[in-house]
């Protein structure tokens, strides 16, 4: 059983690609060999910044001979039929056979397929897989028509077994491989030849370089906490960088140095952006002070003075880079206390957030609108949340956020304290954007709730009205994101509030931007009308009774907002759907609480389904949905047979038999109950009172026939039938419980 | 590699030592392109014959000038004016970044001492429709050049590949020489009679040109010159290829591309003027590109762009 090991030597990968890029030579290779007909015993493979490595242990020698037989036309078939089986299955007319069926004599082919070699399939599939790599992005280079992620120098192929290795053979646009490698670039330049993993392996490590990048990660990470540790200190734990950084190296040298004094006074979120973005430098914290005082970088050699050389170079690099951090941060201080945050909003104009939707400024003022009308509902005071919508996107403007994008928000919050700013206004600033993904953080002071929301909700209904919906994987604007962040925040914070009547309010004020005949007066007056009457139609139905039917310009918007408005609450309950499906709430369970009124305000919909799900899973809910269904049924079915609907409701004194009598006072006694915990929104003790229908309704159904000889009793009972399905109903629409 | 090599005593030792090696690896030596450009890349030694299929090897300075970088000459390492070097290799030979190494060595840098990297960046010139895969090398963790393999200029592809190179001479300068401010660099050699720094020969300028860029410069002249430019550039592609006079067919890539260096370069003048909106922007960058294509297109056609009639 040989041992495979291939490498692909080229120039520097980028150290993002290389994780995923081993991972794809593994599979590529090793799906390839399988489905060639070899197994293996196992598979690893490996990166770094100039090597792809993959091994392949206990290979088979050969795939197996494979005997396959195809089933042809009957013998006394067109002789075209014939030929054209021949020449599909590859083989001669003497090589039929003959076989009796049930539908006749019939041919069948027999193809035999010798097994090869393992190095012939080897090659095939190596030169398959580099030949289509799926590199993110890939390039030629010199006069070459072969596409690698930078240049490829060397092939490595290797089968090894106990009494040798041999090349596989195989040539690629003229990179013919071999069993040749190299070591690090600067300690250990030159070639050498490999036999097997191991040897290759243990080689590369004396010409400095370490194949495995967990292992360089591990070393780094071991060497930087330690020279912290040595130091008092800790070094910020990050992921992502010391991936990145393991990527960047072949044989890593940790070195610690020393951030100037002058700029100790910045942000640490700013000294550490900054470090990392730029220089991939790790931070190193004070724990006492809680302030980042020095820095890791990793080298990729060792040097005679230790790297002294080095790090004094990166150390003037850092200072550099953060001489023009402290600038922006000191400039952006001045306009902050001097000229303050509404400064950088009003700039803001010059800025486009969207050509159809306007600048960023006209954006700041529609989120700042509504914020003040969600605020009441979320506990905010309705100026302050005002206040903060306006300042938080202001340090979009500020010269360190034009630097570094990802301190959006956490910079609004120094300013806006700078700036003397309340600080609930400064929390918002941070933490408006919020959350951003499934696992972040939600709001919970209500000014950011307020501004939070606001900002979501303008996005959402600004590229609705102007019908730059999500389609399929396609959402450039992250409006599926916004929406998921909207059912957060409501539902996080337990918010009841009226979803359509906040769609509808903002999706006036985007239209009344996009329609020119649309006066602002117009537009107010409406928003106006909306908050008092809560939907669009209303509110416009209101208005033109005002004006004594003249509504002018609003013409043009009506029918367009509606429209809208319904499509966008039903994305956002797809959302809702996906979200609460994620939480274990049942499909069926959504669909029957989707179709209630009120429907707009999430948590009342959420508290519905959770209660109707709770109740199904114990005998209450069996018996609520089976009463209903029963019910609901055989009332269906006299309805369509009649052509009428039943809702009047019986009267208890056509009552005839005893479980009929009962009935009615059960349904009675559910309804003493029932109203008063709808009205509480208790929904648990409306349904357990709707469960305890079950009893007199089988009793009811066992005694007595429905379909009676009287006309009157057997109206007056579907009737009875009627009142139950209505009870019933008032707490989601069961018709929809599956089972 | 070599130890006996010494270290660089001024910026224009630098310059030299760059162009002696780039010479002696076979490169020819070319002067600055006689426009104002943004950068070594917009030289039709590197746009133009990136461009078909004839090989090619180029070296050379390029003054570059960027508006908006202008610091009145205040700034440490911000310059409107500035030197690139600039080497165009097609096809990129195999041993490219060896090559590169070697020019570090050759002014100066000692391999043993220092840490060099080649990380990841992509490299793209909306304005010539251009874009090339490669990286920015470190030494120890400063950025001394762009290694580029360019894949399409003027929405061309290239075959074959050039290989490009780009250092930022004052900085590196900076870093070899061991200067903080660049005015404080020595031009000449300290020790000449008439010893030179970088501020003796640029200071002036600096403020001069800062000064004109950002808030003297005559938007409206600089508005029709960009349109006259982008005018101008169209007539010359839509002649002939014949020559009526000559009776020769001459094609006028390189006429043609003067106008579009032009319009590139009063767009960049108009950005620092603060005249062009964001939104218009990307308007003004597709008509610059929109001219560089048709150059390229032109270029192709041409001996020099490897058409064989």
């Amino acid at each position: 059983m040989p041992d495979l090991l291939i490498e692909l030597f080229s120039e520097e990968i980028p150290a993002r690609m290389q994780g995923k890029a081993a991972d794809d030579l593994k599979a590529r290779v090793t799906n390839g060999l399988v489905e060639a007909g070899l197994t293996y015993a196992g598979a690893a493979a490996y990166s770094t910044p100039r090597r792809l490595a993959l091994r392949v242990d206990g290979l088979t020698e050969r795939s197996p001979d494979v005997k396959e037989e195809r089933k042809g036309p009957r013998v006394d078939a067109p002789e075209k039929a014939i030929e054209g089986f021949l020449r599909g299955a590859g083989v001669a007319r003497d090589d039929l056979i003959e076989r009796d069926e049930k539908k006749g004599r019939v041919f069948y082919a027999v193809i035999e397929k010798p097994g090869r070699d393992a190095a012939a399939i080897v090659a095939e599939v190596l030169e398959d897989t580099i030949r289509n790599f799926p590199w993110p992005k890939s390039m030629r280079w010199g006069s070459g028509a072969l596409r690698w992620v930078r240049p490829l120098h060397r092939i490595t192929c290797l089968l090894s077994r106990e009494d040798g290795s041999e090349v596989v053979e195989l040539d690629i646009d003229g990179i013919a491989s071999g069993r040749t490698t190299e070591g690090h670039r600067f300690m250990a330049p030159g070639a050498f030849d490999v036999t097997g993993f191991d040897d290759y392996e243990a080689k590369l490590k004396r010409a400095h370089v370490v194949l495995d990048a967990a292992e360089r990660a591990e070393a780094i990470w071991q060497d930087a906490t330690n020279q912290a540790f040595a130091n008092g200190l800790e070094v910020v734990k990050d992921n992502g960088l010391l991936t990145e950084v393991s990527g960047l190296v072949e044989w890593p040298v940790v070195l610690m140095g020393e951030i100037g004094e002058d700029f100790l006074g910045l942000p640490p979120e700013v000294l550490q952006t900054s470090m990392k973005e730029h220089q991939k430098f790790f931070s190193v914290k004070n724990p006492k002070s809680g302030r980042i005082e020095r820095f890791i970088t990793v080298a990729n050699r060792e040097t005679a003075d230790h790297g002294a050389t080095i790090l004094a170079g990166n150390q003037k690099v850092l200072s550099a880079r953060l001489s023009d951090a402290k600038f922006f941060w000191e400039n952006d201080l001045r306009v902050a206390t001097t000229d303050g945050l509404t400064a950088w909003t009003d700039s803001l104009s010059n800025v486009t957030f969207h050509n159809k939707l306007g600048s960023q400024k006209a954006r700041i003022e529609r989120i700042t609108a509504l914020a003040r009308e969600l605020a009441p509902v979320v506990g905010a005071d309705a100026d302050l949340a005002a206040q903060a919508a306006t300042v938080a996107k202001a340090d979009l403007a500020s010269e360190m956020v034009y630097e570094f994008p990802e301190l959006q928000g956490l910079m609004g919050r120094y300013y806006s304290d700078a700036a003397g700013l309340p600080s609930e206004v400064g929390a918002a600033c941070q933490e408006h954007y919020s959350p951003l993904g499934p696992s972040d953080d939600v709001p919970s002071a209500p000014v950011s709730v307020a501004v939070a929301l606001a900002d979501k909700i303008d996005t959402l209904t600004g590229f609705w009205a102007i019908d730059e919906k999500p389609t399929g994987s396609k959402d450039p604007f992250a409006l599926r994101r916004a929406a998921l962040g909207v059912i957060r925040l409501v539902l996080e914070n337990e918010l009841s509030l009226s979803l359509d009547q906040f769609i509808d309010m903002q999706l006036v004020r985007h239209k009344g931007h996009l329609i020119d005949e649309v006066s602002e007066t117009d537009i107010d007056d409406l928003i106006r009308e909306i908050a008092e009457h809560g939907v669009f139609g209303a509110a416009y139905l209101a208005l033109k009774a005002k004006r004594d039917g003249a509504t002018d310009g609003l013409v043009a918007m009506n029918g367009a907002v509606p429209d809208k408005s319904v499509d966008l609450l039903s994305f956002f309950h797809d959302r809702l759907k996906v979200y609460l499906r994620d939480e274990g709430v049942r499909h069926d369970v959504i669909d029957a609480c989707l179709g209630m009124p009120g429907n707009d305000d999430l948590a009342l919909l959420v508290k519905r389904a959770k209660a109707l799900q709770a109740v199904l899973d114990t005998e209450d809910g069996e018996n609520l949905v089976q009463g209903f269904k029963r019910a609901n049924n055989i009332l269906t079915q006299a309805e369509e047979k009649d052509g009428v609907e039943y809702s009047f409701g019986g009267d208890p004194k056509f009552a005839e038999h005893p479980t009929e009598v009962a009935l009615f006072d059960a349904l009675a006694q559910a309804e003493s109950r029932i109203t008063p915990a709808m009205q509480a929104q208790d929904f648990s003790a409306a349904m357990s009172a709707m469960a305890d229908l079950r009893g007199p309704v089988d009793a009811f159904f066992e005694a007595v026939q429905v379909n009676a000889e009287s006309d009157v009793l057997r109206r007056n009972r579907l009737n009875l039938l009627s009142s139950i399905r209505s009870t019933c109903l008032q707490v989601a629409d069961l018709t929809k419980i599956e089972g | 590699m070599d130890q006996t090599i010494t270290k660089p005593r001024s910026f224009q030792e630098i310059i030299l030592r760059l162009q002696t090696y780039w010479a002696g690896q076979g490169c020819a030596v070319m002067q600055p392109y006689d426009m104002e450009v943004g950068a070594g890349t917009f030289h039709p030694a590197t746009t133009l014959r990136s461009l078909g299929s004839k090989p090619w090897a180029a070296a050379y300075v390029q003054p570059s000038r960027r508006p908006t970088d202008g610091r009145y000459g205040e700034n440490p390492n911000r310059l409107q004016h500035y030197y690139q070097y600039q080497v165009l290799i097609k096809p990129s030979p195999p041993d490219l970044q060896e090559l590169y190494l070697g020019s570090l060595r050759a002014i100066g840098i000692d391999m043993a001492l220092h840490d060099i990297r080649f990380v990841e960046d992509d490299w793209e010139s909306p304005t010539l429709g251009a874009w090339g895969l490669g990286w920015e090398v470190w030494c120890d963790g400063m950025e001394v050049s762009q290694f580029t393999y360019f894949q399409q200029v003027g929405g061309h592809d290239c075959h074959p590949v050039s290989g490009e190179l780009t250092y930022g001479l004052e900085r590196l300068a900076m870093y070899v020489l061991g200067v903080d401010h660049v005015m404080d660099m020595p031009y000449n050699d300290p020790d000449a009679p008439i010893a030179l720094s970088y501020g003796d020969v640029f200071r002036q300028t600096e403020q001069e040109y800062s000064r004109w860029n950002f808030d003297v410069a005559d938007t409206d002249v600089l508005l029709r010159h960009f349109e006259e430019a982008e005018a101008e550039c169209a007539r010359i592609l839509d002649q002939d290829a014949d020559d009526p006079k000559t009776g020769k067919r001459i094609i006028m890539a390189h006429p043609a591309y003067d106008q579009c260096i032009k319009a590139s370069h009063i767009f960049n003048l108009l950005d620092a003027r603060g005249v062009i909106s964001v939104t218009e922007r990307q308007s003004y960058i597709g008509r610059v590109r929109a001219l560089a294509k048709r150059c390229a297109d032109a270029f192709v056609m041409t001996e020099a762009g490897g058409f064989a009639a």
